[in-house]
């Protein structure tokens, strides 16, 4: 279960995060995207949801991510990722609730080139009772 | 001239093991409930499903071309409401389609359907989009 203390928490990430050409190439291809000059708007959940899961997994947060199904996703593209962006990424559990023994938590992700916000992204993970 | 109500021509994805294995790899989601037909009926699914975020992300494919490019999708959003199921060795369709809801001085808003084998596996479905840039 999730420790309700944590919920309003913001955490920041650890790492700074490149963006490389190769790994948007990737992403772009697999939906046949063919301009590679920017990430693809999805791009973004690559670098959140490992966020999420280093956080929510924490023992003192105590998400059990094995039993996670995605409820729902939401972006704000402030400008498109590109190669060579160094992002630092911020997560605030933005509301939590247990339904029919479902955990369903809401997670904001703020992603950072520096000053400059790039993308707010939110997703709602349920675990499954 | 862009008005409420402008239907958006449908597009056909196929979706495949393949293509779920694919994008695992690239977006680093390697749950085995995308990939392992053994794992994903010990958890009680009927057989291995696509990433949410897959589906999302060829949704969003479609979102573009029709906005002239990734540059121009400012928002996007949706509900996955029911699994995409892939078996063995066949493709099954992602067919999305989208209508015009709104259009403001912020761009158009658009309310995506998508479905696969007939079944509708994305909910509340939107995107707020620019042309031309």
């Amino acid at each position: 279960m999730l420790n309700p203390d944590s919920v309003g928490r913001t955490f920041a990430g650890v790492d700074v995060i490149t963006v490389t050409q190769e790994e948007i190439n990737s992403f772009a291809a697999v939906i046949g995207e063919k301009n590679t000059s920017i990430a693809p708007p999805t791009f973004s959940i690559r670098i959140s949801l490992r966020e999420f899961e280093s956080i929510l997994t924490k023992p003192e947060i105590g998400l059990d991510w094995t039993r996670l199904v995605h409820g729902d996703q939401k972006f704000e593209i402030y400008r498109p990722i590109v190669a060579g962006d160094s992002l630092t990424t911020s997560a605030t559990i933005e509301n939590y609730k247990v339904a029919a023994g479902n955990e369903i938590v809401t997670v904001r992700s703020d992603l950072f080139n520096a000053d400059e916000k790039v993308v707010s992204s939110w997703s709602t993970l349920v675990v499954r009772a | 001239m862009i008005q409420i109500g402008t239907l958006i021509p449908p597009h056909q994805f196929e979706v495949n093991r393949a293509l779920l294995k694919q994008y695992a790899d690239a977006s680093g989601d390697q749950n085995p409930i995308h990939q392992d037909e053994n794992f994903a009926k010990s958890v009680g699914l009927p057989d291995v499903i696509a990433h949410g975020m897959l589906t999302m992300a060829l949704a969003g494919k479609y979102v573009s071309d029709w906005a002239g490019g990734p540059q121009n999708v400012k928002e996007f959003s949706a509900r996955f409401t029911k699994p995409v199921v892939v078996p063995a060795g066949k493709s099954v369709d992602l067919t999305v389609s989208a209508t015009v809801i709104e259009v403001t001085a912020a761009g158009v808003r658009l309310e995506i359907s998508a479905t696969s084998q007939g079944t509708k596996v994305l909910g509340m479905a939107k995107a707020l989009v620019v042309q031309g840039n």
